[in-house]
């Protein structure tokens, strides 16, 4: 489909990203560019960002340049992303050179009708040679065998394959004779549906030598970088292929694939990969004696469940042997594995904070954010900023505005809007999706990196009608404690999973963003231990700590999410597939994992909306002597932010609710609600309690935000706002509102040690 | 699909949104723009941020998935609720052959 070009003011023309997410002063950071228009070089800087989000409403873009040694004009060049994903397999012999072979494996293609799209190849596309099994661009099975001289021949299957159902699919090939043979069978018959589908012919072709290595799910476009260019991307699963070194029969079909191989067939077997071993790695077994072992490319989603699954198995370490398929997609990314553009040595003096690298050329100007964290066992300050990069992942590179708009309409009651960014990943899907999107075959999306361009994750990022969302909604809280005069350190969500308690400890008061809602385990862990020892804990946010995420124990940047359950999620984990595969653990929601968000912060989403924002009114306990110091200057009958920069109030976007079924703390104080929310605003739907329509913000009582304090073990407490648009209102008015008096009543006395 | 009840019935949900496009609508108004946005047709359309919280332009997203975006024309909106008046007007019209900035 053709469309006008964009205007140049539409365009994206520089984009980059850093190796690192978080950086100690004194360490590199790699930062890597491309610029889209080949222009000859590109200036870069680095600067502390303060605030993040130049609307006109909100204080402004406040970005402080840095003085640094490596400023300066670079070389700019394009650097592409090869996204897809596929199994490759070094050192396996030549099918060329064997007097005969099998390629085998079962498969439950998504796309069939969306060719071409190898299953197993030994096949180089740029000279035609080599052998490939694959599906054509009909949707038909397909064996393809080529000389590398310009002879090819194709033998297909006479009928097409239907999407997501499961084949044995199989090709022999005998030498001697030049008899190739396709065997196409669902695994499951059913009365008038085409069982088997077996073609025999007799090819003229000789299979060429294209020294490459054997591709699963994808074939070798270059053998410039063999292995490393794959095109023909396969969607849909695969399990337990299998390479031979003679024609089987149907009956030696049946025997290959069995586990352990069997003894009359082990003499033959040139390689037979289990997926079910090291789903936790990106390592693929082959089980034969021959230790043809693969490496899986832009991570496959592992942990699938596969053709022999029962339904009466959950959990893929139960049963390994039911969860033996991977699916691939031709849109998985994990490192786009740009070159890098150049480096910046962290000066040692350079204070804790949110940097961002500014790339520019005459065409267009990017920044690459990334945290400086203090010195090891060195914290700077009393008060640490949680930068919510496990939040940020999640929703990197998000399409929901242009893949599901209709959705996207009624959450924000209003028109999208579309920044340049969205344009861009709508026209390069190449760019990787977020754990709200679904890949091109409809599959939910499970696995997101950061090692690749994050365009929403940017100074003046947003999603749907607002600015203020995420990394720009949070930076409204590093601005009010600049002109605040607050000291304060900042690290990561990376940060606190990989180091845990140890590093907050040192601080008084931890302060999180405007939506911190993907957490790990040993994060919950760390922050409700930083809590009852006597931490103070300032959750500035809505939608927090809601969804339990995986980050992978040996690849760096990257992190899953497994959509189990309930919750609003943009898909769902299919059933048996609510296990991450990186760790093991059950995924979805905290709360059905037994840490409902009320039992760290008092609150936990109840819903969401994208129009307007309204105000809270005090509650009884507001009057509490506990919660005094909260309101001082605040007067009894004030309404409480009916105002901001996030839809014109405090309360707003995503919001929580106090709830004492939910583990809340038993003397939590609920000291302000919001109320008069809009026809947007929907309640979550992890209460159910009928077959009725759901109620929206204007009747449902439940679509409120609850503001609650509770003191903890040890001398702590806990403040929650409980919603998102909380932090975009701080600013208001040149800062002096009743926001930023509660905010600041409250961040003053949880800086006092004295125990509450 | 749209049930209309009368002239004056229709000038006045039609009004109630010219004035506020965002927040608590009345009934029968959020009836009809749930209808509408299940009732969205093609082409869809959107807004593009030419500079945030001054300039917007209308814009379709392509009929499949990955298609490209076509900014619609040049017609600058400065403020969001003309461009929501803009595209209410067309979807009204979609519905009923009718424009509403005529009532």
């Amino acid at each position: 489909m053709t469309a006008p070009p964009l205007p140049d003011w539409a365009r994206t023309t520089i984009i980059g990203y850093s190796d690192r997410i978080s950086v100690k002063a004194g360490e590199r950071i790699d930062f890597k560019v491309s610029c889209e228009d080949d222009a000859p070089a590109f200036r870069a800087g680095i600067l502390r960002v303060i605030c993040g989000d130049h609307h006109p409403d909100g204080p402004g873009l406040k970005l402080e340049p840095v003085e640094v040694s490596m400023a300066g004009e670079y070389p700019a060049c394009r650097q592409p992303i090869h996204a897809g994903s596929c199994v490759v397999v070094p050192g396996t012999p030549d099918l060329g050179a064997l007097p005969g072979f099998t390629v085998l494996a079962l498969i439950w293609p998504t796309l069939p009708d969306r060719g071409p799209q190898a299953i197993l190849s030994q096949w180089l596309d740029e000279t035609g040679c080599g052998f490939m099994l694959h599906i054509d661009t009909r949707g038909h099975l397909a064996a393809t065998l080529g000389d590398g001289q310009g002879s090819c021949e194709t033998v297909r299957s006479r009928h097409v394959l239907e999407p997501r159902t499961w084949y044995l699919v199989a090709a022999t090939y005998d030498c001697t004779t030049n008899v190739i043979q396709l065997h196409k069978e669902r695994l499951y018959a059913w009365p008038g549906a085409l069982t088997r589908d077996c073609v025999t012919a007799v090819t003229s072709t000789p299979i060429g030598c294209p020294r490459v290595p054997m591709v699963i799910a994808g074939n070798c476009l270059s053998a410039e970088v063999p292995g490393q260019l794959i095109g023909a991307h396969f969607n849909g699963k695969i399990d337990s292929p299998r390479l031979a070194k003679c024609p089987l029969d149907r009956l030696e079909m049946n025997l290959m694939l069995r586990e352990p191989l069997d003894a009359e067939i082990e003499h033959c077997v040139l390689a037979a990969w289990d997926f079910s071993r090291g789903i936790q790695s990106d390592s693929v077994t082959d089980i034969s004696p021959n230790n043809h072992h693969g490496v899986t490319v832009n991570l496959p989603a592992r942990a699938m469940t596969g053709h022999n699954w029962t339904g009466e198995i959950m959990d893929w370490q139960a049963a390994p042997e039911q969860y033996g398929a991977i699916h691939f997609h031709e849109d998985d990314l994990y490192d786009a594995g740009w070159a890098t553009s150049f480096t910046l040595d962290v000066p040692v003096d350079l204070r804790s904070g949110i940097y961002a690298a500014r790339v520019e050329t005459q065409s267009g100007r990017d920044h690459i954010p990334f945290v400086v964290r203090p010195r090891s066992g060195r914290p700077t300050a009393d008060v640490c900023f949680l930068f919510s990069s496990a939040t940020y992942m999640a929703y990197a590179n998000s399409h929901k505005n242009v893949d599901a708009p209709t959705g996207r309409e009624f959450e924000c009651g209003s028109m999208l809007e579309l920044r340049t960014h969205d344009l861009f990943l709508n026209a390069h899907r190449e760019y990787g999706y977020s754990t709200y999107d679904t890949h091109r075959d409809g599959s939910g999306v499970c696995y997101t990196s950061r090692l690749r361009p994050i365009l929403d994750m940017r100074p003046d990022s947003h999603v749907g009608q607002d600015a203020r969302w995420n990394f720009t909604a949070d930076t409204h809280i590093t601005d009010w404690l600049e002109v605040g005069d607050y000291t304060y350190d900042v690290i990561t969500d990376e940060d606190l999973h990989d180091e845990g308690l140890a590093l907050i400890s040192p601080y008084r008061v931890l302060i999180s963003g405007t939506h911190p809602e993907y957490t790990s385990l040993a994060m919950w862990r760390a922050l409700s231990t930083y809590r009852d020892l006597g931490g103070r804990l300032m959750y500035l946010g809505g939608n927090g700590f809601y969804w339990r995420v995986a980050y992978h124990p040996d690849l760096p940047g990257v992190l899953e999410v497994r959509r189990a359950e309930n919750g609003p999620r943009g898909w769902a984990a299919e059933p048996g597939e609510y296990y991450h595969s990186f760790t093991g653990e059950y995924g979805g929601l905290w709360r059905y994992l037994g840490r409902p968000p009320q039992a760290l912060v008092g609150v936990g989403f109840s819903a969401a909306g994208f129009d307007v924002s309204s105000y809270y009114r005090r509650q009884p306990g507001s009057f509490d002597q506990r919660a005094r110091f909260i309101f001082e200057g605040i007067g009894d009958e004030e309404l409480i932010g009916d105002f901001g920069a996030a839809g014109g109030g405090a309360a707003g976007w995503e919001i929580d609710i106090h709830d004492d079924r939910l583990q809340a703390p038993p003397n939590t104080l609920v000291v302000a609600s919001s109320e008069n929310h809009s026809n947007a605003y929907v309640t979550t739907p992890e209460d159910p309690e009928g077959c009725f329509l759901p109620l929206d913000g204007v009747q449902d009582p439940k679509a409120r935000a609850d503001m609650v304090f509770f003191e903890c073990p040890n001398g702590g407490a806990v403040f929650s706002t409980g919603s998102i648009a909380w932090g975009p209102a701080l600013s208001y008015n040149g800062y002096n509102n009743n926001v930023s008096r509660i905010t600041r009543n409250v961040l003053d006395r949880f800086l006092d040690p004295s125990s509450f | 699909m749209v049930h209309r009840k009368g002239p004056a019935y229709d000038r006045a949900l039609a009004q109630e949104f010219r004035r506020r496009p965002y927040g608590r609508h009345s009934p029968a108004l959020q009836h009809l723009l749930n209808t509408f946005r299940l009732n969205a047709g093609k082409p869809s359309y959107v807004l593009v941020c030419r500079q945030p919280g001054r300039e917007w332009l209308l814009a379709t997203l392509g009929e499949h998935r990955g298609d490209p975006i076509t900014i619609v024309d040049n017609q600058v909106f400065h403020t969001r609720e003309e461009a929501e008046w803009m595209r209410f007007r067309l979807r009204w019209k979609a519905a009923t052959g009718e424009d509403p900035e005529t009532y």
